[in-house]
This record gives structure tokens, C-alpha cells and sequence, in this order.
């Protein structure tokens, strides 16, 4: 397999990586392990941190980072900034679409069992539309590369996309270390994405909100593997970071506690499961959640973002379906297209997965982060007969994709720079306005050859950059 | 500000007196251990230190006898004993972590360097280590958490709680300090005035950091009565009673104003600094320094309880 090399392609140097070149050559390797150094200690001292989970181990363990950046042109960035778009709109209106009327249902474009009885969908939203018809507000697409123009989305998250701190944390320290860099290229800069996610919050204040609302960001406590990227950004939005404990119901609104008595709260940008928001509606032995939050929500009390029950439209079955809702809702051809998928509990497709395991990708539909996952290319014969079984056992569990050869950016490693894999995740708001700012997450996949991004797996994360014109 | 916000801060200033005043008992430990005492060898020395940390209970279950190694070892490293130094710094960090939102980057800095920093002096042996290095330290880490504070943080209700958990949690240590006099000195009453008991007195004086600032505020020579004046009653001294008791007042007064609400927090806070502000030497030595000290360390208690009521719990309101 041949891999599209982001940087050096057809013998030449691509032209948005042109002054990288002269940038790495000019490094010599121990200013460059220098560097390396300084960056850790950063963000160290700065407390980014990822807990992986299960691992148990370090609970301060930092995900590694590379200084090489990785850089789109702004024809690149315009093209996938309307695919990711359109896509979030899609994604949206089909959320009110199925706890609505559910016409994409009737219409057979999507199969109604796929959608009432996924273990995402929630019930309990059935005939409630969200403030703006937003379910959710912050889409995170996960998007690869396999040439000059081919880019594919490879999952959906709905619900809250993690790592967007990486994204401007990456961006301050390479401006630290590298500040010529910065001269020498026009970088769209990303800073600004906290505010806006601000604005889009507040744009879904409730009706009962009067005045300019308030927004928090509720988390399930400093435990938490993300629990740095939601302090970060409740810091950086100047909004209250709040754990279950500190809001309650009283009559038709939610308040926290405060020093000076409650204060109401308006809109919560909640990084908790939805099964956690509320023992009263959910699971009844939640510590995390609030009573009574549930009742508050569906009378317009307060806007919850993102909405429960959002899972049912980044499901990995249903993703097979998602160019399909692009067409139905918003009459557009998808701008971004899917990885080719298999679904297991189809016959035909079930029997093509079987015979040809050694070569594609299986994921299990509700598993994220890289686990229950089979790399068909890297495992051994025993890994795939195991799968195999497991794949028989329950194929409506499982999707299977070609082996993508994902493009690949250089990447410094103990060598000096070598070609490594990389993705994206874009992070796209929507509010009273649908955007995003110009950049994203890269993940790498540090291990030679892997294919895996995933930070529990051996993943790193780059700066992202977007050439300005 | 979130309660539980409040509560942090409060917390981590709290941690952080509490480890500078563990350091600071070991000093006056290893200190009055080096004096020839009169056949008492060191172990009632160092059992007055576990007697005035209020942690007797928990080393004699888990070592037996005061043996000075072990002491030192339950004051400063054990986790098992939740005033040792490293408790606190691990306390004081991991609130610190929760509310990284109210801290200023210096803040978090100083707090997040020091519980690494301590994470290193666990894993090297003991051997390699004197107290002195161990409780200098300490102090060191104590001082850059409270120049962070000084330097960068909003003058706000934050910044208030913080200093409210200073101020009640070293008006407590400061009692409790000179409560070690009182243990080393019981069986022995005639050692009074000797110079021994002068001896005591000083390290005392050192241990806090205080012993130049005595001169400076009385010269001559070192009396009982001039001590217990320094460190109860006079203002010019920052680990004072009376001191920590205005803190502790005036930043509740802050917050009432910030807030335009009074109450019985307020109250309370008035009364103990008007109490103090009355108080002579000789009452205190009539009521006996022992006696004194107690119920001055269960006032302070009290006060804790109402800020934990009024500000720091979110239920009351």
C-alpha cells in the first residue's frame, strides 16, 4: 500500500510545507530534543494531562506532542469547512427530525429499528425540540486524508467531542517556541474558538431566560480524564466550571450554589454522560447529576448542550446513513463522502466482511477510542479468528471498512523526521450561526506503520495550521 | 463564587499553613532533642511535638514509642497521618486542581512544582536527607505559594477565602506551638525561669521564624512573659494571636461588604479580636498558658464552623 505523504509528494516539496523545509534542516538534533524538552516541561507545568481509561498507571500522563506542524492551504481548509458544515446541519435536523415526526424514517431512508431502538436514542426527548432545533452544539468530525483531494470522514461524535484543548494548547506553545515560524508563515489563528463557543452556548439560552444568560460547563469532577479540558475551557470562556453537587432544582429553574445564595443558571454545557445527568430521569444511583434537571429542561428552563439522546446520530451503524440525511434535509450532495462501510448485520455484507478480515478495518458500533477494534492488515491469525467469533456472535454490533492508507506528515522521531499517520477533528459550532475556526486536532500515530490515532493507543497530537491567502 | 470554589481556596491555604507548621514542630523538635535536658533523654521532647500536632494518637498506633526517625518520618512523609507535610502538599495541590479556574498561573505553578518536587524527595532515600533540608523546604514552597498569591491574584472573594484559611489555620498552629512548651515544661515546673526554660523559649522563637523579629520588637532578655506577649498579643508579629485573629476579621468584613450581606460569622470574628485586644500577659499566665491556649484553639474552631456555614457549604441560604 502506498501512503499520500502530506509533505514531500511526486519527488517535490508541497507548497503550503515549502518553509518547513528550511525550518528542519536549520535544526540540529540537540536543539531539536531542546525543543522537545522545553515542550514537555510546558505542558507539564501548564497541567495538561490524559488519563487513558483502564489503563489505570499515571494518572498525569501527558500525550506526547510533536513540534512538526501539520498544514492545510486555505483552498484545502475552505473545502473541508463546508463539508464539515453541511454535515453538522444534517446531523442536527436529523435529530429533530426523529424525536419529532421521524420522516426520514417514513420517507425509508434509514431503517426505523436502526433509530428507535439504538441504545442511544432516549425516549424521554421523544416530541421536545431543543431551543434553535439544536441537539448538538458542538459537532466533532473525524476526518482522513488518502490524497491531494480526498478526504474522508470516518466517525461522527455528537455528544462532546473532546481535545479541542490540545488543539489551542498546541497552537500557544509552538507561538512560544517557535515565534520566526509564525512570522514567516500567515497561520489563521484558532484563539478565538473559546469565545464563540461562548456565543453559541448563549445563542441557546432557554425561552424562560430573560437578559443575558449565564453558562456553565458542568463536569463529573477532577477524576476525570478530560477534566483539564474542561477547566481550561470554562477558564478561557469565563463561565463556572460546576460538578452535580453544586446545581439543584428549585420550582421551574436550576441554580448553583454560590457564596453569595443561588444564582440561576441558564445554559449548561455538560461534558457527562447523558445516563448521569439526572437519577430522577436516568440512572437512579448518579452522584454526578442533578435531580429534577430533566423536568426543568423539557419545560424551558435551561438548555442542556448537548442534548440527551444526541448519541443517536453519531452512532457508528448509523453513520452508514448520514450522506443519505445530507440529501434528504438539506437537498445538497455530500461535499465530504464516508469510508465505504460494511455493515455486519447485513447478509450480503456480513459474508464479504467474513471472507475478507485480513483486510479491513472492524469497529464495534458503540466502542470509541480505539477499543474493540480489529486492524485486519496488523493482526494475527489467532487476533482474527478470535474476531471472527465475535463478529458471529452479534454482527449488528459491528461495521468494517477498507484498510485506508491515511496520509502521512513527517514527524520527529528519535531518527530525525520520518513519515507517521495522521487524522483530523475538526471542531464545528452550532448555535444561532454554524462555524468553526480554521484548525483542528491532528492525531499521529507515533508507532511505525500504526494506523491508530487514538492517544490510548500510542497517539500524539500536532499543532494544526491554516494558511492564510 | 461557587461554594465549593470557596471551599477549595480556603482549603488550600489551610493545607498549606498546616505543612509550614509540621515543619516547623520538627525543628523545635530536633532542636530541643539536642538540649542535655536533665536525665529526660528526648523522648518526652519529641512526644510533646506529637502531643501539640494533635497527631499522638495516630503515631503511637501505627510506631509504638517516639523514636525521633519515626517522627520525623509520620510528620513529614507519611500520607497515613493527614497533617504531614506531604499529605498537606498532596491536599493542597489536588484542590488546587479542582480549581485551577480560580488560581492565577503563578498560583498553580507554585503548588504543582511543589508536589512534584515532594514526589522526588520521596523516592530518595532518607539517608541523603537532613531535616533541616527537609523543613527549609517546606517553608520555601509555603512562601512561593504565598508571594503567587501576593503578586498576581485578584484582590476578590477568592483572594479573601484564602487568606481566611491562612489566618484561622495559623492562629490555630500558633497555639498550638507554644502548647509544646507546655508539655516539655509539666512534669517540671521548677525549670521555670531557668535557663533551660529560656532555651525552650528561644527555639520556640526560632522555629517561627520569629527569633530576630524579637529582638528587634524588645531587646534585653528573653522572658516568658515578653514571648507570650510576642506571640499572643502584638501586632507586629505576623503569626501573633491577635494578628491572625484581625486577618481572619478584617477579609470577613471584606466579603460582607463585597456581598452587602453581615452576619453572624462577622459577629463572632469582631468579638475574639475585641477579646485579645483586652487581654493582658498576667491574665493570660493567671488563667494558666495551657488553659489559655485551649480555649482559644476551640474559638478558632468555632469561627471555622461558621465560615464553613455561611460561605463555604452552599446549604444555608
Amino acid at each position: 500500500m502506498t501512503f499520500f505523504n502530506e509533505m514531500y509528494h511526486d519527488g517535490e516539496v508541497r507548497p503550503p510545507y515549502a518553509r518547513l523545509e528550511g525550518w528542519t534542516r536549520a535544526m540540529p538534533a540537540e536543539l531539536r530534543q531542546m525543543k522537545q524538552a522545553e515542550a514537555e516541561a510546558l505542558f507539564r507545568r501548564i497541567g495538561i494531562t490524559f488519563a487513558v481509561y483502564g489503563e489505570g498507571g499515571d494518572p498525569d500522563r501527558l500525550i506526547p506532542f510533536d513540534m512538526f506542524p501539520r498544514v492545510f492551504t486555505q483552498d484545502e481548509w475552505r473545502r473541508l469547512e463546508r463539508g464539515i458544515k453541511q454535515r453538522a446541519r444534517a446531523l442536527n435536523a436529523f435529530l429533530v427530525d426523529v424525536y419529532g415526526r421521524g420522516e426520514i424514517v417514513r420517507a425509508g431512508r434509514i431503517p426505523g429499528q436502526l433509530v428507535y431502538r439504538n441504545a442511544a436514542y432516549e425516549a424521554a426527548m421523544a416530541g421536545f425540540v431543543p431551543p434553535r432545533g439544536v441537539f448538538s452544539h458542538i459537532v466533532g468530525i473525524d476526518i482522513v486524508r488518502t490524497g491531494p483531494n480526498d478526504f474522508f470522514v470516518l466517525e461522527d461524535n455528537c455528544r462532546t467531542p473532546s481535545g479541542v484543548s490540545y488543539m489551542l494548547e498546541n497552537r500557544e506553545i509552538m507561538m512560544r517556541m517557535f515565534p520566526a515560524l509564525f512570522r514567516e508563515n500567515r497561520i489563521e489563528p484558532v484563539d478565538s474558538y473559546p469565545e464563540r463557543l461562548r456565543r453559541t452556548l448563549a445563542s441557546v439560552a432557554p425561552a424562560k431566560c430573560a437578559g443575558e444568560p449565564t453558562v456553565v460547563i458542568l463536569t463529573p469532577g477532577h477524576f476525570n480524564s478530560a477534566y483539564y479540558e474542561h477547566s481550561f475551557l470554562a477558564d478561557l470562556m469565563g463561565v463556572e466550571l460546576v460538578e452535580g453537587q453544586d446545581l439543584f432544582v428549585e420550582g421551574e429553574f436550576v441554580f448553583m450554589r454560590t457564596t453569595e445564595g443561588p444564582k440561576r443558571v441558564d445554559v449548561i454545557y455538560r461534558r457527562i454522560d447523558d445516563g448521569f445527568l439526572d437519577p430522577l430521569c436516568f440512572r437512579p444511583e448518579s452522584m454526578l447529576g442533578v435531580p429534577g434537571l430533566m423536568d426543568v429542561y423539557r419545560s424551558g428552563g435551561v438548555t442542556l448542550a448537548s442534548a440527551p439522546g444526541a448519541g443517536v446520530a453519531d452512532d457508528k451503524a448509523v453513520y452508514v446513513y448520514v450522506p443519505e440525511m445530507v440529501r434528504f434535509y438539506l437537498g445538497e450532495e455530500p461535499i465530504l463522502p464516508n469510508v465505504p462501510t460494511w455493515q455486519c448485520g447485513q447478509r450480503e455484507d456480513l459474508a464479504h466482511v467474513l471472507e475478507h478480515l485480513p483486510e479491513l478495518v472492524v469497529k464495534e458500533v458503540h466502542g470509541s477510542g480505539g477499543y474493540g477494534m480489529l486492524v485486519g492488515p496488523r493482526a494475527s491469525a489467532a487476533e482474527i479468528a478470535a474476531f471472527r467469533d465475535r463478529i458471529l456472535a452479534d454482527p449488528d454490533s459491528y461495521i468494517a471498512q477498507p484498510t485506508l492508507a491515511l496520509s502521512t506528515v513527517p514527524t520527529f522521531v528519535a531518527e530525525g523526521l520520518a513519515p507517521r499517520h495522521v487524522d483530523l477533528r475538526p471542531y464545528c459550532l452550532v448555535g444561532e450561526r454554524v462555524e468553526l475556526v480554521p484548525g483542528g486536532l491532528t492525531r499521529v500515530a507515533l508507532r511505525e506503520g500504526s494506523l491508530v490515532v487514538n492517544s490510548s493507543q500510542g497517539g500524539g497530537v500536532k499543532d494544526t495550521w491554516v494558511l492564510a491567502e | 463564587m461557587l461554594s465549593r470554589t470557596a471551599d477549595n481556596l480556603y482549603w488550600i491555604a489551610r493545607y498549606v499553613e498546616r505543612a509550614e507548621t509540621a515543619a516547623r514542630l520538627l525543628e523545635v523538635g530536633a532542636r530541643i532533642a539536642l538540649l542535655p535536658s536533665a536525665g529526660q533523654g528526648y523522648r518526652n521532647e519529641w512526644e510533646s511535638i506529637l502531643q501539640a500536632s494533635g497527631t499522638a494518637a495516630g503515631f503511637a498506633r501505627k510506631y509504638g514509642d517516639p523514636v525521633q526517625r519515626n517522627i520525623e518520618s509520620y510528620l513529614f512523609f507519611d500520607r497515613d497521618n493527614p497533617s504531614s507535610v506531604a499529605a498537606c502538599i498532596g491536599r493542597a495541590r489536588e484542590n488546587g486542581r479542582i480549581v485551577r479556574t480560580a488560581l492565577t498561573a503563578q498560583m498553580w505553578d507554585a503548588l504543582n512544582t511543589a508536589f512534584q518536587e515532594m514526589r522526588a524527595l520521596e523516592r530518595r532515600p532518607r539517608s541523603e536527607m537532613e531535616l533541616s533540608q527537609l523543613t527549609e523546604w517546606t517553608m520555601r514552597h509555603a512562601a512561593m505559594l504565598r508571594g503567587a498569591i501576593e503578586a498576581t491574584l485578584l484582590r476578590n472573594d477568592g483572594y479573601d477565602f484564602l487568606n481566611i484559611g491562612f489566618a484561622l489555620e495559623r492562629a490555630d498552629n500558633t497555639a498550638r506551638l507554644m502548647d509544646v512548651k507546655y508539655y516539655v515544661l509539666l512534669p517540671r515546673v521548677e525549670f521555670v525561669g531557668s535557663g533551660l526554660d529560656n532555651y525552650q523559649w528561644t527555639t520556640l522563637l526560632r522555629a517561627m521564624g520569629a527569633h530576630r523579629a524579637f529582638h528587634w520588637a524588645y531587646r534585653g532578655e528573653v522572658t516568658a512573659a515578653k514571648i507570650a506577649h510576642f506571640l499572643i498579643l502584638n501586632r507586629q508579629c505576623p503569626r501573633a494571636l491577635i494578628t491572625c485573629a484581625e486577618a481572619a476579621s478584617q477579609h470577613l468584613d471584606r466579603l460582607a461588604a463585597a456581598y452587602g450581606m453581615r452576619g453572624a460569622v462577622q459577629d463572632r470574628a469582631a468579638r475574639l479580636v475585641a477579646d485579645i485586644s483586652r487581654l493582658t500577659v498576667e491574665q493570660v499566665f493567671e488563667e494558666g498558658l495551657h488553659e489559655y491556649l485551649s480555649r482559644f484553639i476551640g474559638e478558632i474552631a468555632a469561627l471555622a464552623s461558621l465560615v464553613d456555614d455561611s460561605y463555604l457549604s452552599g446549604d444555608i441560604w
